[in-house]
């Protein structure tokens, strides 16, 4: 059974038609990546899948290890182990990093039934992956993004990712405005964090932060479908060719 | 246009009090001859001209720019009494809840009267004396000191500061005040737990007046946090009309916490003058969960070279409550800053003021003033009327202020969502660090803490309360708040 089924879905925003009958099959210890032209639908894919209201889906189906994801609300999808990293990660002030991820984890753990993690348990795995992120303990006690540069929001998203340990892990541009240094450091947490048991979507508009993160599938969006599909060699050949040549080539090709 | 304004509403409160029996004057009368031979002469002279100030004033009208947002027309309409000395019995497990841990003194004052059995003043810190201000007057009077207490200044600083002529409030203090904390940190010392002086409305069925005074003197370089604290036992309305005069001498470092938490029919109006020397260092921080009724005043004058004030308030209002907050910021040295930061949350038909006015006297070069006023609005009933004021007569200043109203935002709601936490579990979390911010600017960890719990508490109620209205509206009865929270 694969990780993630989505079949001919429809989304709206505002009343637009975004998304329009996209498919694609995640299966478990995957890396695919989405790439495509701004306003191709993208971030939407993302939104959706995390389940933001705002986001209307028109029609079609998604299974997340076999359940309905539409029938879940953010908080059920993020506790059966979807987790999105957010394109703009959101400043939250008054709440700690530290008691913010601590929170998040214990109420997945609760949902699952486990017993909740104290500040023993928690510290020693949270020290440990703000090293992976070369990022400083003095974070932990200061507010969620709160004053975080661009590349500390971003680093801050895969952390939690690290820590959530989840079985889908979305990736909403989150190369985009990174500098060299950032997105080498980003890559390698997400790289760290692939396992079998886990599969990634990596939504990007580039194609450098894939020189990090070998993809497993690359799948190029047009207007709200998949154009076109295939491995690795179509994100450099996007590069080299720009989006234009899968526009022009869309409607010639059937969605994967 | 302003003074004829002034005087018609004047004229409709006099118009009022005289119609019914007059319970100020009443009081007055009480208090005069209970005080005959008692009060030193310049201290009858003040209540004799607050009185007389007071009964040609009568409580100012909404047509007072000054109280524009807030009706008094209730308070006027309750008959509230004087209590005499133990008119009221209470005992120490009445007020045990309110205790703060680690203080470093309790002060106890029930129904205006100084509480010796339920207060702990003995043991104090080095170079910390505390005194009920009646005892301090007496013993002024008759040559000897209190147990560890030699009460000086107060000829000096008492009604010195807070101004009985243009405020109707602060002259029925100056006239009916009966006792209240008097506290003095001596030259140099450092106080580190804070301490608690604790008002204690209890009205035994009767709906009763009080006008505690409070005396703050810190003395050049010393340290200390006081918190004047005001609560009530049973449900029945009390109207406290507290003035408190706080002078921090040179390089002092002074915290002031107001902590309003009386029974939602209380009214409550405080007013808080802070008097700062050349680089004293005061801290204002109000934190109104209860009353009915509130209005804070706060009044820093900062007048020596390199003052500095922070002043930092949070109200929390549901139901009917109203909670007036009246800031006025005088710069009048060079080089001073004030810092004011207000949130408020509103539920229910809580109605908010945030009135903060700046004023740069013409000598205060290189002032730096800012204000902020940040409001969460929990219902489509509630409220907020916020006004900032800057009036600068000098050139060279630096003067901000900003306000905002809002919801609680959905991309917040939604990133803690997306990692987990439930809806309402996301709101409170949300909810309980707008509140919290007030708490980053307190630097007492013991009154900190404190503060912390009681956000904590009233968050809870205010999330029980909206949770029992949800359910009474899903039914269809029309509960008012007051009836289910």
């Amino acid at each position: 059974m694969a990780l993630l089924e989505i079949e001919d879905l429809r989304a709206t925003v505002d009343g637009h038609e975004i998304l329009k009958g996209l498919n694609l099959t995640v299966n478990a210890g995957e890396v695919h990546s989405i790439m495509g032209p701004n306003g191709s639908g993208k971030s939407t894919l993302a939104q959706v899948l995390a389940r933001r209201e705002t986001y209307e889906v028109t029609g079609g189906r998604i299974l997340f290890d076999g359940k309905d994801l539409l029938e879940m609300k953010p908080e059920d999808a993020a506790c059966e182990g979807l987790f999105m990293a957010f394109q703009y990660p959101v400043e939250i002030p008054g709440i700690g990093n530290a008691y913010f991820l601590r929170s998040a984890m214990n109420a997945i753990r609760k949902y699952h039934g486990q017993e909740e993690l104290d500040a023993m348990d928690f510290l020693p795995l949270y020290k440990e992956r703000l090293k992976l992120l070369e990022m400083d303990e003095k974070l932990m006690n200061r507010s969620v993004n709160e004053g975080f540069s661009g590349g500390e929001k971003k680093r801050n998203e895969i952390l939690q990712l690290a820590m959530l340990e989840p079985k889908l892990a979305i990736l909403d541009e989150t190369d985009s405005g990174l500098d060299i240094d950032a997105l080498r450091i980003v890559a390698q947490g997400v790289n760290a964090m692939r396992s079998p048991e886990r599969a990634f979507l990596v939504i990007t508009h580039y194609q450098r932060l894939l020189n990090y993160i070998s993809p497993d599938f690359v799948h190029v969006l047009v207007d709200g479908r998949i154009a076109r599909s295939g491995g690795p060699e179509l994100a450099l050949e996007l590069e080299e060719k720009g989006y234009g040549w899968a526009e022009a080539d869309a409607s010639q090709t059937l969605p994967v | 246009m302003r003074a004829a304004a002034r005087g018609m509403g004047n004229e409709k409160a006099m118009t009022t009090v005289t119609r019914k029996p007059n319970t100020y004057l009443e009081a007055y009368g009480e208090l005069i001859a209970a005080r005959q031979g008692r009060d030193p002469i310049w201290l009858r002279q003040l209540r004799e001209d607050a009185w007389n100030r007071f009964s040609q004033s009568g409580f100012p009208t909404t047509q007072d720019e000054d109280w524009r947002f807030t009706n008094l027309a209730a308070l006027g309409k309750t008959l509230f009494r004087r209590v005499a000395k133990d008119g009221v019995a209470v005992n120490a497990r009445d007020i045990e809840k309110f205790r703060l841990a680690g203080s470093a003194s309790l002060f106890v004052f029930v129904n205006g009267h100084f509480s010796p059995g339920l207060s702990e003043v003995k043991n104090l810190p080095k170079g910390l004396e505390v005194c009920s201000l009646e005892r301090a007057i007496d013993c002024g009077m008759h040559g000897y000191a209190p147990e560890g207490c030699a009460p000086t200044g107060i000829e000096q600083h008492l009604s010195r500061y807070a101004d009985d002529r243009r405020d109707a409030f602060v002259a029925l203090n100056a006239a009916l005040w009966e006792d209240g904390a008097y506290v003095r940190i001596r030259r140099g010392a450092t106080i580190e737990r804070p301490i608690h002086v604790m008002y204690v409305s209890a009205g035994g069925g009767a709906e009763i007046m009080t006008h505690p005074r409070t005396l703050v003197i810190a003395e050049e370089a010393s340290q200390a946090a006081v918190i004047e604290d005001y609560v009530s036992l049973g449900g029945e309305a009390a109207f406290s009309n507290a003035v408190t005069e706080l002078v921090g001498g040179e390089d002092a470092v002074v915290s002031h916490f107001l902590v309003e938490r009386e029974n939602l029919a209380s009214f409550n109006v405080s007013t808080l003058r802070l008097e700062q020397a050349r680089g004293a260092n005061v801290a204002s921080h109000s934190i109104l969960m209860g009353g009915g009724l509130v209005r804070n005043n706060v009044h820093p004058v900062l007048n020596g070279e390199g003052a500095e004030c922070l002043i930092n308030g949070l109200f929390v209002g549901a139901g009917k409550q109203h909670l007036d907050n009246h800031m006025l910021v005088e710069h009048a040295q060079p080089l001073c800053s004030s810092r004011q930061f207000y949130n408020g949350i509103l539920d229910g038909e809580a109605h908010g003021v945030f009135h903060g006015r700046i004023v740069v006297h013409k000598d205060a070069q290189k002032t730096d003033a800012k204000q902020t006023n940040r409001n969460l609005l929990l219902s489509d009933n509630a409220r907020i009327d916020t006004k900032p004021q800057l009036e600068i007569h000098a050139d060279d200043v630096k003067c901000t202020h900003g306000a905002t109203i809002g919801q609680i935002e959905e991309e917040q709601l939604f990133y803690l969502r997306s990692r987990g936490f439930g809806e309402a579990e996301a709101r409170n979390v949300l909810l309980y660090a707008f509140a919290a911010e007030c708490l980053e600017r307190m630097k007492e960890p013991a009154a900190r803490e404190f503060v912390e719990g009681l956000i904590r508490e009233r968050l809870a109620e205010l999330g029980r309360s909206r949770m029992t209205s949800e359910v009474a509206a899903a039914k269809g009865d029309a509960l008012s708040w007051e009836e289910v929270g």
